[in-house]
């Protein structure tokens, strides 16, 4: 059993990243998997800024890392807020009918 | 070492299998629950790599606040999951292929030039970590070198607040509303009644 390189978090990061992606395209209707995998990607960021940071020796990785939670946090309480209100107006949260703002 | 590759091996895992689980569950408050525990064993990770406090932020922001953020929002909305699941086989081929050449792309990225710890050294800035804890070592950095992006995620957070709130907030016609300049043009005159009672007879 070999030790664990900075190559085995990048493939974790990479592997969680493509979850993430995939879930954005095979839950086309619910916005609320969408939201949760756009959460995925993000944790892959964080898992390779924290990789990063920890093997090179260097803090910034981590303080990037921490802005990403903050972003990350932010975007998750307007997203569910705005899905709180379409699904108050429209009664349905599949992204097809999300067309208000088209012309 | 032994310890530590496989706890790396047992955190990774079950990350990923949660986080597959995540977007293939039927149930929304299941996927919610999976994300959960696929944020835990990616905490796991961060104390493996050194991070505790970023580690601990996880579990506390994430699973405490955001997670169960979803968790009400799914529980609250009344909404028929078997209908929105239509489709999912039907893009299960394109997206499976996608994500396939995805992950290789990624592969070719990361394993081309392979990163050994002696070659990344030399970009690193600041190679004191080892030196004192992490969360003192964060906080030396953070509020001196990184003081202005502290400030702007603060103001992001205040702008987050504000937006969930106005977009949420909803006027209802039976809750009694204070109206200020109504009270501002209330006078004496107006809210007083003199009348001259005759004794003994009442109003």
């Amino acid at each position: 059993m070999t030790s664990i390189t900075i190559d085995h978090f990048l493939f974790l990061g990479a592997i969680l990243f493509t979850i993430g992606v995939l879930g954005i395209f095979l839950n086309k209707k619910n916005v609320i998997i969408i939201l949760m995998s756009v959460e995925l990607i993000l944790l892959a960021v964080n898992i390779n800024f924290i990789a990063f940071s920890s093997f090179l020796g260097d803090i910034s990785g981590q303080i990037f890392a921490m802005f990403t939670l903050t972003v990350a946090a932010a975007e998750a309480a307007i997203g569910l807020a705005i899905l709180v209100v379409f699904f108050r107006n429209l009664g349905s949260i599949e992204v097809e009918k999300i067309r208000k703002l088209k012309g | 070492m032994i310890i530590y590759t496989l706890s790396f091996y047992l955190f990774s895992t079950i990350a990923v299998l949660s986080a597959l689980m995540v977007i293939s569950s039927k149930n929304s408050v299941h996927s919610v629950l999976f994300l959960i525990l696929s944020f835990v064993n990616a905490a796991g990770l961060f104390v493996l790599l050194g991070a505790e406090f970023l580690a601990m932020i996880l579990l506390v922001v994430y699973v405490g606040a955001v997670a169960v953020l979803f968790l009400f929002v799914v529980m609250m909305l009344d909404i028929n999951y078997i209908k929105l699941r239509e489709g999912f086989l039907q893009y299960l081929p394109f997206g499976v292929l996608l994500g396939i050449v995805l992950i290789v792309e990624l592969g070719i990225a990361f394993f081309t030039e392979t990163f050994s710890e002696m070659s990344l050294v030399e970009y690193a800035q600041m190679p004191e970590i080892t030196i004192t804890e992490n969360t003192k070592l964060l906080g030396f950095v953070l509020y001196t070198k990184y003081f202005y992006l502290f400030q702007i995620s603060g103001i992001i957070l205040l702008v987050a607040m504000i937006g969930s709130i106005t977009l949420t907030l909803r006027q209802r016609e039976i809750s009694k509303k204070q109206i200020i300049s109504d009270q501002n043009n209330a006078d004496a005159s107006k809210a007083i009644i003199k009348k001259k009672i005759k004794l003994r007879e009442g109003i």
